[in-house]
Formats: C-alpha cells, structure tokens, sequence
C-alpha cells in the first residue's frame, strides 16, 4: 500500500479569548505600538502561553491508500480542527502534513450555495469549489440533476427551495466528486432518515471503490460500519487503533467519567453524605452484559449504578433521566423494591452495584442523559448529585420497528411505549346503511 | 482531463512555513475556472432582480459626466485642456470607476466571502481578483460608450493610443493591488469598512479625475505622480485626446503601482496562515 497522507509533529494554537480578540481594531494595533513599543518582544515569552490553546498537539498519523478512516472524540477534542488542516482551510502552528492526491472536502451540505443563484448556477459554483472543473460539472450535470429529483426546480434560485431541497442538491453535488481522498463531517449525516441512509449508502459505494476516506462522526455506529481504522482524538492528542472495535471501546470509556466523578466530589460543598458514599462509575449495559451507549428503540438494557460505602448508613442510590435538552422525564429509584424492609435497610460498608431496568418500548429515538444521586433514608437535605454523568442514545432499526410500516418520518415525543390497545369494529357495515 | 492528471502527481505540502513572496501561478492556474465562476457569479448577483440590468453600467458614468460637466466645467469654470468637457470628464471617470469599484468591491470580498473561506480550500486570492470580473465588464462596456462619445464629437485619437495597452494593465495592476491590500486589512480590522469610503473619495480628488492633470502647480507634479492613479488617469487622458503623456511621471506612477501590487501580495500570503481563523 501506498502512503497517501503524512502528518509529523502537528499541531494548531489557537488564541484565546474568543470574537473579541480574533480580529483587532487598528486602533489597538496603532495604541499597542505607541504604548508598548516593545511588548511584541515580551508577549512571546509572558503572554503567549497563557492566552494560547493547543486543539492539535505532537500528532503523527500515515494513511494509506484505501483506508477509510473514522477520526472520533469527545466534543472540542480537535476533531475539526483536525479536519481543517487536512482539507487546508487553516494552517497548522507546527509540523507538516503530506498529501498525495487530490482532495475534496465536504464540511458542509451546500458548500458555497449562493441564495440568490438558482439550482444550475449553484450546482457549477459548489462544483467548481470543491474542486470540479468546469468541462466535469458540465459532463456531469444531468447526473447530478437526476440524482437531486430536482429538474422542475433547477432555474429557481435556491433561496425559495425548501431546505430539503437544499440538501439533496448538495448532496447530490457531493456524491458526484471522484477525488483520491474525500474528506467528511459528520454534517453529511444530519437531515431526515432518508437523507441520511442515502449519505452512507453513497459513502459505502465510494469506500468500496478503493479511495481513502477520513470521516468525523459521533455516531458509532456510523463509525464501525464503515471505518476500518479509528482516530481517538482527546485533548488534542491523538491515538490511532486499527481495530476499529478497540477504537470505540476506547472511545466509549471516556464517557465513563471516573475521573470527572471524582473531580465533581471534590468541587463541590463537602456535604455530609460525601464521607458515607463515593460513586464509582455508572455505565449502560445491553442485554449480553456489555457496555454500550446505543441502543435499539425495542431492545431492553440496564443502567449500571457502582457505588462504595464508606460507613455503615442508610444510603439509596436514585437516577435522574433527562432529555437531550435537559428536560427531566422520570427519575428512577431503588425504593418501591426496598420499601418493606426500609427500617432495616442498612448497608454495610463495601461495594454495591444497583441495577435499573430500562424496558425496550419506552423511550423514543433520541441522546438521553443521566445524573446519579444519593440520599440517605429520611434525611432528604443531604444528597450527592452528580448531573450527566452518562449519556445514551436511542435507535430504532426503520425497517424492523413496529410503529412503522410505512412511515419514514421522524415520529415526536420523549416516549414511544408500546401501549395496549383494543380496535374493533362496533357496528358494521349493514347496520350503518340501515340506519 | 489532462491537468487533472498532473495534479494528481502532485504532492500537497501543508506547513506553516510558507515564503512571503510566492504566489503559485500553477495552482492559480488550475483554478482559474473557479476565478470564472466567482466572476461571473458577481456579475449575476449584481444584475439580478434589477430593472435595467447591464444598462446600469452605461448610465453610472453616463450621469457621473453630466454632473461633471456641469458642476466642475459650466459651475466651477475648470478649464479642460481646450478639449469638449464631456469627453475630458468621460475619459478620467472610467479609468477611475474601474478603480474605485475594484477597490471597494474587493476590500469587502473577503469578509463577504467568509462562509466559503472556512469550509472549503481555494487559492485566497481569488476571491479579491474576482471582483474584477464584474469591473471589468463595466470597464468594457463604458468604453464602447466612450467610443461613441468620440465619433460624435468627431475627434480622432493620434498615434499615442498605443500606450493604452500600458496604462490598462497599470490600471489593472494598480487597481488590484490597491484592493487586495485593504481587503486583508479589512479581514484583520474591521475599521477598514468606514476608511475605504472615505479614502476612495479623497483620493478622486487627489487624482486628475474632475480637473486637469496641468492644474497641478509645477513643482508638486512629481510628488503628484507618486499617488499612481495620477500617471494613469492623466495618460489615459492624454492617449485618448493626442497628445503623449509625460514619460517620467508615468513611470513614477507604474512604479508605485507595481510595489503597492507586490506589497499587496507579501502582505496577503502573511495573512494566509490566519485568514480562515480570523474570519
């Protein structure tokens, strides 16, 4: 195999301080140079360090021809940033990287979509951005038209297209771009369900064409479908696994939270209760015991609670499930099972592990969120809370989920029980026409 | 289909480190259909959804010599080189309408074209080059006008129009420059919105745009020419009425021109590194 990018020693600084301080009135610049004459000197020893953030720090990687990689990490770990620099939209601080071939880049749906332009103005403007000739988008342009579905709509400037119509025409340009190394973000991967299952079908067809892909995503599953190789990007740094198993294994521990757990204790007020019980670590767990972080919308998993009693007490472990935007659902309790006994209920010190159940059929597709929390029995002012310390996401195979047949949208609500139902007919047809 | 190939071959080195004199002519090269399309999106931008389309390009200058003539020669009595006041004004005016368009459309390029300089990768300079489409198109189309003006006037250019070619690519060069310059400066300060108005029309009247070149008192004329839209407006002048323009201040003038185009480019690959995180 052939190398086809070789990055050394990277790295990309940013400055701190946000809109304020990314571009400079001139008369800063003006006051600056009269006031501190000398202060260019001094900021590369003082300043610099303080004010400076590294995303990317010491990376090497090699990527051969024909591996799809899948660059994963936690949110601000450097994922785009990463991203960037291959597809040359910044400039790294230090280091080099190497690419041998032509690159296209697809951060965005609809790149360089002017609205004022119509659908075949567009599709020449974004071609040609994304590195098309015009004699290729012109070769290609009925394809791309036809793959759209948008011929009736291809002279109305795109301003009055729907934005479904918006997307499918930039995917369309998109999946027309036969470029050695294509560069995706994970925003290839919003819109509808349909959108999306022809995004990955299209990135399955051009994996299998043996050209090299490196594509960001969150979703895992996305990731171990179609990657072979996993980037794991945290704080900057990266970790190359190529088994992609071992990379979101690795990927999944870092929402374990154990050190953030610890660290929640220690900042917070020292609450009485903190010297009673210490949480280890919560996790999801499917149903063959194995930690996970999706699920199937059918599929029943469990919600692990490992906890440490440090003195002999009272203490019930409790979780908090909450939407994606925070919204509280339910909380879920220990108590209706220890009820009977609770005068008796004391814990010894040691480890213990609480188990929750979370049916299949109950919650709807979606990233849920979960705190933990300790009370100890009538004691109510005193608890250890300890807010997102797991996150889940929910997934519903379209083609087997019962509340579809055929429906393909995306269906509302927190909740998707499977509630009993009884439909029959009260009258029939006869009786009506008598009436 | 052939140049594709070479590129291919191509090794794309990504570091920090380039020199601040290159501009790769090569790369340049193999975008220029990206040049056109910018260009030509400009140009359908600026027209669309506007009654008189392409006309506006014959009636800006049309109405800007009327003013002229009537403020500056019939009000203000300035004298026009014993030439039709008109065609005086004309010939100044659509050398210094390329100009000023150039500058203020390319001095608001980058930032207008933010959203396509971070999510995707082209040669930079592009954005600011392709204004000139659109200026230049309207340079084109005044100076059939002029073309006309001059056969109504019955006035026949001498053999000194064979500078023009000269003084277009020193407009061209001057013009670019200029706006290059402030459009990196715009995208690192934003200040530069409010200067660019107000620089343009301070230097109209710094340049021999509603007067005669000759007003200018003697012992200024060769500091004039430092400002180089002096040498070129006044060259343009001169080609089109017969006479030949002062070899000296010319030179001075394209002089100056050329070092505020490469300061321009020295300045915009220095930015280059930053421009997508300062945008």
């Amino acid at each position: 195999m052939t190398r086809i990018i070789t990055a050394e020693n990277l790295g990309k600084r940013y400055i701190l301080g946000g809109q304020d301080k990314a571009y400079q009135t001139i008369r800063e610049t003006i006051s600056n140079i009269i006031l501190h004459p000398f202060s260019k000197l001094k900021q590369n020893h003082s300043k610099t360090q303080k004010e400076h953030y590294w995303a990317l720090r010491n990376v090497d990687f090699r990527i051969e021809e024909g591996d799809i990689v899948g660059v994963i990490g936690r949110n601000g770990a450097g994922k785009s940033t990463l991203l960037k620099l291959l597809s040359r939209i910044t400039k790294p601080t230090e280091g080099n990287i190497k690419i041998y071939g032509r690159v296209a880049s697809l951060l965005e749906v609809g790149t360089g979509f002017h609205p004022e332009l119509t659908g075949r103005e567009n599709i020449f403007l974004s071609g040609n951005l994304l590195g098309m000739t015009r004699v290729e988008v012109k070769n290609k342009f009925d394809e791309i038209v036809e793959f759209s579905g948008l011929e009736r709509f291809i002279e109305t400037p795109v301003k009055h297209y729907s934005s479904g119509m918006y997307v499918r025409l930039g995917f369309a340009i998109a999946a027309h771009l036969e470029p050695e190394i294509l560069l995706i973000d994970e925003v290839l991967a919003v819109g509808d369900l349909q959108f999306q299952k022809k995004c990955l079908g299209k990135m399955e067809t051009v994996s299998k064409s043996g050209r090299t892909i490196v594509f960001v995503s969150h979703s895992m599953t996305h990731i171990e479908s179609f990657c072979k190789i996993a980037f794991l990007l945290e704080n900057g740094s990266l970790t190359r696994f190529d088994n992609i198993n071992e990379g979101v294994q690795a990927y999944y521990r870092l929402f374990r939270k154990d050190n953030k757990t610890q660290q929640g204790f220690a900042n917070s007020k020292p609450p009485h209760l903190s010297s009673v019980v210490k949480l280890i670590r919560i996790s999801a767990i499917n149903k063959h015991g194995n930690q996970s972080l999706e699920f199937d919308q059918t599929e029943t998993f469990f919600i692990e609670l490992d906890y440490q009693v440090l003195s002999r007490s009272q203490v019930i472990p409790h979780l908090m499930i909450r939407s994606d935007d925070g919204s509280i659902l339910f909380p879920a309790t220990v108590i209706p099972q220890i009820k009977d006994c609770i005068d008796n209920y004391f814990l010894n010190p040691g480890k213990y592990r609480a188990v929750c159940t979370i049916p299949g059929n109950l919650l709807n597709t979606g990233t849920y969120r979960v705190d933990s929390f300790f009370r100890c029995y009538k004691i109510l002012e005193d608890e250890i809370y300890e807010p997102s310390c797991l996150e889940f996401s929910i997934t519903e195979d379209m083609t087997t989920n019962p509340f579809r047949i055929d429906f393909g949208g995306a269906i509302v609500g927190y909740f998707r029980p499977a509630l009993n139902w009884t439909n029959n007919a009260i009258s029939d047809y006869s009786e009506d026409k008598c009436r | 289909m052939k140049e594709q190939r070479i590129i291919k071959q191509q090794v794309i080195e990504i570091n920090n480190d380039a020199s601040i004199f290159s501009i790769n002519i090569y790369e340049l090269w193999s975008y220029r259909d990206l040049f056109l399309t910018l260009a030509w999106k400009d140009i359908c931008l600026r027209y669309k959804q506007t009654l008189f389309g392409v006309a506006w390009a014959v009636i800006q200058p049309t109405i800007a010599m009327i003013i002229f003539t009537v403020v500056f020669s019939k009000m203000a009595k300035i004298p026009t080189d014993n030439v039709p006041a008109p065609l005086f004004f004309y010939s100044g005016l659509i050398a210094w309408t390329f100009f000023s368009q150039t500058v203020s459309g390319a001095s608001q390029s980058l930032i207008e074209g933010s959203r396509l300089i971070t999510k995707v990768y082209f040669p930079r300079i592009i954005i600011p080059l392709s204004v000139t489409g659109y200026t230049f198109l309207n340079f084109i189309i005044s100076s059939i006008l002029q073309v006309v003006l001059f056969i109504v006037y019955g006035i026949w250019p001498s053999e000194s129009v064979i500078l023009l070619p000269i003084l277009y690519i020193l407009l061209f060069i001057t013009s670019v420059g200029v706006g290059t310059l402030l459009a990196g400066l715009n995208a690192k300060y934003r200040d530069f919105c409010y200067v660019v108005p107000f620089l343009l029309q301070i230097w109209m009247f710094a340049s021999p745009v509603a007067y005669s070149a000759n007003l200018i008192p003697c012992e200024w004329q060769l500091y004039a020419c430092l400002n180089p839209m002096v040498g070129i407006i006044d060259g343009f002048r001169c080609c089109l009425l017969g006479e030949w323009p002062d070899t000296l201040h010319l030179i001075i003038s394209g002089v100056i021109g050329f070092i505020i185009f490469l300061l321009s480019i020295i300045y915009f690959n220095k930015l280059d590194n930053e421009l997508a995180d300062i945008l």
